[in-house]
């Protein structure tokens, strides 16, 4: 692998001086080096995109660069300069500002609150100038060609709106080195566009720039330089204009990826699931499909189209307010997630740290959890029952534990993943419903998602996938429904599948 | 983790057979099994609202109620008791469960249907019940002479050795064990603090759960009731005022954590055990009951310091994880 034994440093072609570099930075944590002798050098005006596997170390170094954590080796230097950032005020003070991958914004604040909060300009006497708070906001967001009140509560923000904020935020003390963490994974493609134009501008005022994204298209779109972490080291940097995407790929991974999908055929059967015209007070009308058995039915639309509600919804977790769902012929009124796993449709939520696990709780409990009616006798619940179904699972899946009767909160992310799909398949379901099942999770381990589902499939389950990715939805769908707006954008058989109609039907543009 | 909650428990009653040690040198017969067994008859009623408001500390909630419950409860069954001498001890016990279970329903009911935080709706229910006790009994007491000898001395029947009242608590905690351990209602409250959202996820209706878990500490505070009243041979308005936050405390020291879905019946009994060697101790080594107050505050916060202590480290395991895969998680 020679890429891999490229000297680091390799860009002393340009001609500028950085603005900050990392040398020999080191971070260890009990039990686990999160970053090994990790050299960077960020450059004015210029865009470096970090990329990397999760847990690589990317977000560790973000919590050093804003002074979260303290390096255990290495030195910081500014302007050539060594500094050693005492909290997080101290790195703001060197001017090193972060955008965070989730926005860390206050619900019940003001916009212009949110963005000041913490540096608040004063007036002569000290108090909080808030005119000067809601007129800097307003040039602030302006800049970002936003028209958002600075007055109004952040609550009543849309997602894309409130990123906007936390840009607005980070732009609001006089930095010099701005840290985008994922910035455009809770973004739509015109919103990703908006925010491109934004670090264009900031470009040009001379700040460097640490972008950190999964997604190629995008690195190579908007930055000019590239790291390549892998366990915890830099492996690999360049200028990404001489550096072609398999190279990333296989410094990222330390090996060749095909990035292929692995679509089984199967012979769909008689329809399973139908549903018609289901409608919700405010987040989806009248949507109809039926589902075969072995099916493997792709849900597209943009960011707040409403597929996770219309899921939600056939999942019980939320009520829909008019249409009937009939499950093998026979009609089901599910009014409860019970009612739900109890006919045999489960849902895999996309926070699957949030909506999927109890982590204090050992496995076996976790992926016992939905299924205790059938481990239990008698209202009474039986251990070796539930440690049986999870062992099944456990070896299905391939889980890594010391023993199922660890916390789950131990286990790795992957771990972790595996236990909520064993839960699901445990229940016996006849319709599994995955919402984005891959969302942030690394090129390597989704292959193997996206093989567990065709084997599924296979299998004889019907699949509801909601995906934003295009790729997964044309390479692993028999049919994809497209939402827009909360309706029917379309629904596409597999030979009708291109990613142009795909993308036309969701954004409306024709 | 569960071996560290093991371990705490472990940890907790060694703390404790050295605490007793300790008295022992300072003042003769502390240690003594028949000393040791008041003490426990003494913590009986501290252990059984302590399970009561652990089951619905687990589900994420609070019933800070519990004393007030306890104190009207008394009274309407002291009163009842004097009222007509003639009524069976049973129907009273019984009547007493079922008040304060309804009591408990109230605040379950608060908190499911109109989802208000528990915190507001036991802090509110606990003025009312306080004050269901005045109007009930217009502030009169009901003493001794008044009571009927079953009606006092049952409790304080020595049964193999021990008085009822202990009995009663021993019974009630091998039930509480059997609720959390091996009833779908027990994995329940364990999830639905753990996390709620993936609790509501597999199925699991909290807001129910939680109910239950009120009406279960209401049922028992109402059982307390009697056995307070019994126990002292008095009922006035003030009965218990502030126990509720001994029940807290017990169940914080006792490695149940407030953030919901951690705990063992085991450590909410150590717990208050905890709470009540010290209780006894202090007067018999000759400290001051200001004194005292003091004493059982810093240990409380010394266990609060304790558990965060081995919370962090238990989610440092998971963050060191975390910080690995980003956001799969």
């Amino acid at each position: 692998m020679p890429l891999r034994t490229q000297p680091i440093g390799t860009e002393s072609t340009s001609v500028t001086v950085p603005i900050l570099e990392m040398r020999g930075i080191s971070q260890i944590f009990p039990g686990v080096k999160a970053l090994d002798g990790v050299d960077i050098r960020l450059y004015p005006g210029q865009v470096t995109a970090l990329i990397g596997e999760n847990g690589a170390g990317k977000s560790t170094l973000v919590k050093i660069l804003t002074g979260i954590y303290r390096p255990n080796e290495g030195e910081i230097l500014i302007d050539g300069k060594p500094v050693a950032f005492a909290g997080a005020q101290a790195a703001i003070d060197a001017g090193v500002t972060a955008i965070h991958q989730e926005t860390v914004l206050f619900d019940d604040l003001t916009v212009g609150e949110n963005i000041f909060l913490g540096h608040a300009p004063r007036t002569r006497f000290g108090m909080i100038d808030w005119r000067a708070i809601n007129s800097r906001a307003r040039d602030l967001l302006q800049a970002l060609e936003s028209e958002v009140d600075p007055g109004i509560r952040l609550r009543d923000l849309s997602i894309a709106q409130r990123h906007l904020v936390a840009i607005a935020r980070a732009l609001s003390v006089e930095a010099r080195i701005v840290i985008m963490d994922e910035p455009t994974a809770a973004l739509s493609r015109k919103e990703i566009d908006d925010l491109f134009r934004i670090i264009e501008g900031l470009k040009r005022q001379g700040k460097a720039i640490l972008f950190i994204s999964h997604k190629f298209d995008e690195v190579y779109e908007i930055a000019e330089n590239f790291v390549v972490f892998r366990d915890g080291r830099a492996v690999g940097q360049g200028r990404l204009r001489e550096t072609p995407q398999e190279d990333i790929v296989r410094l990222m991974v330390g090996r060749d990826v095909k990035d292929v999908f692995p679509k089984v055929e199967v012979s769909i059967g008689a329809p399973v699931l139908r549903v018609e015209g289901f409608c919700h007070p405010t987040e989806f009308r009248d949507i109809s499909f039926e589902l075969r058995r072995g099916e493997i039915l792709g849900v597209y639309g943009l960011i707040g189209a409403g597929r996770s509600e219309l899921c939600q919804a056939l999942f019980g977790v939320t009520r829909r307010s008019a249409g009937g769902l009939t499950l093998e012929g026979q009609p089901v009124d599910i009014r409860s997630s019970s009612d739900a796993i109890a006919a045999g449709i489960v849902y895999v939520p996309e926070e699957r740290g949030r909506h999927g696990l109890a982590l204090p709780m050992p496995i076996f409990q976790n992926m016992s959890l939905p299924s205790l009616r059938q481990t239990s006798r008698r209202g009474f619940l039986k251990a070796a029952g539930e440690l049986a179904l999870a062992r099944k699972y456990a070896e299905r899946l391939d889980l890594r534990a010391a023993s199922l009767s660890v916390p789950v909160g131990t286990l790795s992310g992957g771990n972790q993943q595996k236990v909520v799909i064993g839960k699901w398949l445990a229940t016996r379901p006849k319709v599994i419903i995955l919402d984005e099942p891959t969302k942030g999770i690394d090129i390597g381990s989704k292959a193997a998602v996206h093989g567990f589902i065709g084997e599924l499939a296979s299998e004889g389950l019907s699949i509801i996938m909601v995906s934003s990715e295009l790729p997964e939805i044309l390479g692993m769908s028999d049919r994809v429904l497209v939402m827009r707006e909360g309706l029917t954008a379309g629904l596409f058989d597999r030979q009708q599948l291109n990613a142009e109609t795909l993308v036309r039907a969701a954004t409306g543009n024709t | 983790m569960k071996k560290i909650l093991k371990h705490r428990e472990i940890l907790l009653l060694a703390i404790i057979a050295v605490m007793i040690a300790g008295f022992a040198s300072r003042a003769q017969g502390f240690a003594a099994p028949g000393n040791l067994a008041n003490i426990f008859n003494d913590t009986s009623i501290l252990i059984i609202l302590a399970l009561g408001q652990m089951t619905v500390i687990l589900t994420k909630s609070i019933d800070l109620s519990v004393a007030a419950n306890l104190a009207f409860t008394g009274m309407a069954v002291a009163m009842t008791d004097a009222a007509y001498p003639g009524l069976p001890l049973i129907l009273l016990v019984i009547m007493s469960i079922g008040i304060g279970a309804c009591l408990g329903a109230i605040n379950g009911y608060l908190v499911w249907a109109l989802q208000i935080p528990p915190i507001v709706v036991t802090l509110g229910t606990l003025t009312i019940y306080r004050g269901m006790a005045f109007v009930l009994s217009g502030g009169a007491w009901v003493n001794a002479h008044q009571m009927t000898p079953t009606f006092l001395n049952v409790p304080r029947m020595p049964l193999l050795g021990l008085p009822v009242l202990s009995w009663v608590a021993i019974v009630i905690v091998i039930g509480a064990w059997f609720v959390l351990t091996r009833l779908p209602f027990g994995r329940a409250a364990y999830a639905s603090g753990g996390n709620p959202t993936a609790a509501v996820y597999a199925g699991i209706d909290i807001g129910r759960t939680r109910f239950f878990a009120f009406v279960l500490s209401g049922a028992l505070a109402g059982l307390c009731g009697y056995l307070w009243v019994s126990r002292y041979a008095v009922a006035y308005v003030d009965v218990a005022i502030g126990f509720e936050l001994d029940t807290v405390a017990a169940c914080v020291i006792g490695g149940i954590s407030i953030a919901g879905g951690i705990g063992s019946v085991g450590g909410a009994v150590l717990g208050a055990l905890f709470l009540g060697v010290i209780k006894n101790a202090l007067p018999v080594i000759g400290i001051s009951p200001f004194a005292q107050m003091a004493i059982s505050g810093i240990v409380i916060v010394l266990a609060v310091v304790f558990n965060a202590r081995a919370e962090r480290r238990a989610g440092r395991i998971i963050l060191r994880d975390r910080a690995a895969p980003e956001i799969s998680a």
